[in-house]
């Protein structure tokens, strides 16, 4: 086994991210996900000799906001270039991409690991047209090519290799992904190949400027895979140094089953692309005020709204992460507060009983029906006393299932706490009685005994009753 | 600048082509025929001269995002070399 620390891991990570328009880049054709295969094509996209694209204005500014919020330089001058390669996955037999001339470059983010910020280069985004989708018969003797993904706008972000371990790739992709899915440029589902990421790893000796030679790693399906991909690179190519021999410079395939990344060597791996102007595509003019109208409509980012949290409402850094780690998070917890001022208590029913419940619901935030209003009320009827926190966790269900307010779902399911000492006390008499060993094994000293009553009380109130009240008179009693 | 026999077979294995061995010369002679005419070019003074990338004075021709009927799956198909449950079938590639 090889010393992993003796060499300085360098990651570049190449993400393609799908531009949610309604139609494609150069032509009419839908690009909603799941269609039947080849119903969402024309003779544009299907590369039929004479058409012509025409661009499609919105994903521009899509890429120009996503270049924005990026941080990037946005181009005054920007064109389309062929690039032209061979596959059944590309029926014009070339890509239109953007080669000299992105749309943006010079970008950064900040992304944080272990508790410290660091700042990621962005080289470029650039523009392009999504590719076919390829499945292979079974015993290999053929290849289906479904068309309706050919077309779809995609911006694809190239990271300078500023990215030091696995942990700091997968921190890189759920910012990028946080800020695109706050630009809302993309429903950004990995699961439905949104977004996509291929990885560029080399490793050097500590102190050693020159970069060692680097692998292509493809196929990395998922966050977690990015970094399993990664881990599992670092160690092979450690060892492949520590035995003097070189690394290859090669594209690798990570298969996520076998846990190991495959040479691709065989496929034809030519990067002579031969990119030129396309010309059937004007050239893009910029202008400064095109630019600012599209920067007007960047909502406040992740970044500024963490940063917001923990100032003005106190929350802890890894709550104020969590929560603006997506858009709809922090939207409810903004909302919430218009109704309570308990900002670590709305926090605290998100990160524990939301995001438990979607998470073992395997659901989204978009899949419930909890607004801000009610859980921020829901917490108001808590402060006042008039639902208990067990019965608070019914009617947070019962939010998240129904969407109705706190004070609606308590009067339809009686649950208002029983506060009236009268009414527990009589229960209190009631339950005392009832259990004359416990009474004795707590008189006797056995503190646990009045465990049991309380218990026994809550029961007789199916859970309605303060606690807090009960505890006092059942003690008040026994005395 | 001139052309090989070694660049015409990158570029024609490129293209997938394949190509005979008297093609490959007869292809080095007119590529380096046609290269020996756009030098010509060189003879202009571009200096100051911005790169051309087209030739139309025209910029940002763009469409609204508004989809359009695609075609239907029928005439997709129809220049397909084979099909299987509406998808293009193809030879074999490989990962």
């Amino acid at each position: 086994m090889s010393e992993a620390n003796k060499y300085e891991t360098v990651v570049g990570l190449e993400v393609h991210v799908e531009l949610h328009t309604n139609s494609k880049i150069f032509c009419g054709c839908s690009t909603a996900f799941g269609a039947p295969a080849n119903t969402h094509t024309c003779p544009v996209c299907l590369g039929h000799p004479g058409v012509l694209p025409v661009l499609n204005k919105q994903a521009v500014e899509y890429a120009m906001k996503a270049a924005m919020a990026l941080n990037c330089q946005i181009a005054d001058i920007s064109k389309f270039d062929r690039k032209n390669y061979f596959y059944p996955d590309s029926p014009k037999a070339y890509q239109i991409s953007q080669f000299d001339q992105p749309i943006g470059e010079h970008g950064w983010i900040d992304i944080e690991v272990n508790g410290e910020t660091k700042r990621i280069g962005i080289t470029r985004l650039h523009l392009e047209e999504d590719a076919g989708k390829l499945t292979h018969v079974d015993g290999g003797y053929a290849s289906l090519v479904d068309f309706n993904r050919v077309g779809t706008p995609l911006v694809e972000i190239v990271s300078e290799p500023d990215i030091r371990t696995p942990e700091e790739a997968k921190a890189y992709l759920e910012k990028l992904k946080a800020i695109m899915l706050y630009c809302e440029v993309s429903d950004v589902k990995m699961e439905e190949g949104s977004l996509r990421c291929d990885a560029n790893i080399s490793l050097r000796p500590y102190g050693q400027e020159k970069l060692g030679t680097r692998a292509e790693l493809k196929n990395m399906n998922s966050f977690r895979g990015v970094q399993r991909g990664l881990e599992y690179e670092q160690l092979r190519q450690a060892e492949v140094l520590d035995s003097g021999e070189k690394v290859v410079q090669e594209t690798r395939r990570w298969d996520e089953a076998q846990g190991k990344t495959i040479s691709m060597r065989g496929k034809e791996e030519s990067h002579d692309y031969r990119y030129f102007p396309d010309p059937d595509l004007v050239q893009l003019h910029i202008s400064q005020e095109w630019k600012e109208s599209v920067r007007a409509s960047i909502p406040e980012l992740p970044d500024s709204r963490k940063a917001r949290y923990t100032t003005d409402y106190g929350l802890p850094s890894y709550d104020a992460e969590v929560i603006t780690s997506s858009k709809k998070l922090a939207d409810l917890f903004e909302e919430s507060l218009a109704h309570t001022k308990d900002a670590k208590t709305v926090s605290n029913w998100i990160m524990g009983d939301l995001l438990g419940y979607l998470n073992a619901n395997n659901q989204e935030l978009a899949d419930v029906l909890i607004t801000g209003q009610g859980l921020g009320e829901m917490i108001g009827l808590l402060e006042k006393g008039t639902i208990s926190n067990k019965i608070a966790k019914t009617v947070f269900k019962a939010m998240l299932e129904s969407g109705k307010l706190p004070q609606q779902i308590v009067e339809e399911q009686g649950l208002v706490q029983i506060s009236d000492e009268g009414a527990i006390l009589a229960i209190v008499d009631q339950i005392i009685q009832a259990n004359p060993q416990s009474v004795e094994d707590f008189r006797a000293g056995k503190e646990k005994a009045i465990g049991f009553l309380v218990g026994q009380i809550m029961k007789e109130t199916k859970g309605k009753a303060n606690p807090g009240l009960v505890n006092k008179l059942l003690l008040d009693r026994l005395k | 600048m001139s052309i090989t026999l070694k660049d015409v077979e990158h570029v024609a294995n490129l293209a997938r082509l394949e190509l005979s061995e008297q093609e490959k010369e007869q292809f080095t002679d007119q590529l380096n025929a046609i290269l020996k005419y756009a030098e010509k070019l060189n003879s202009l003074d571009t200096e100051g001269v911005a790169p051309t990338s087209h030739v139309l004075p025209i910029t940002n021709v763009m469409r609204e995002d508004v989809t359009k009927e695609s075609l239907p799956i029928e005439k997709v198909l129809l220049n397909a070399p084979d099909e299987e449950d509406g998808q293009i079938k193809v030879p074999a590639v490989l990962e």
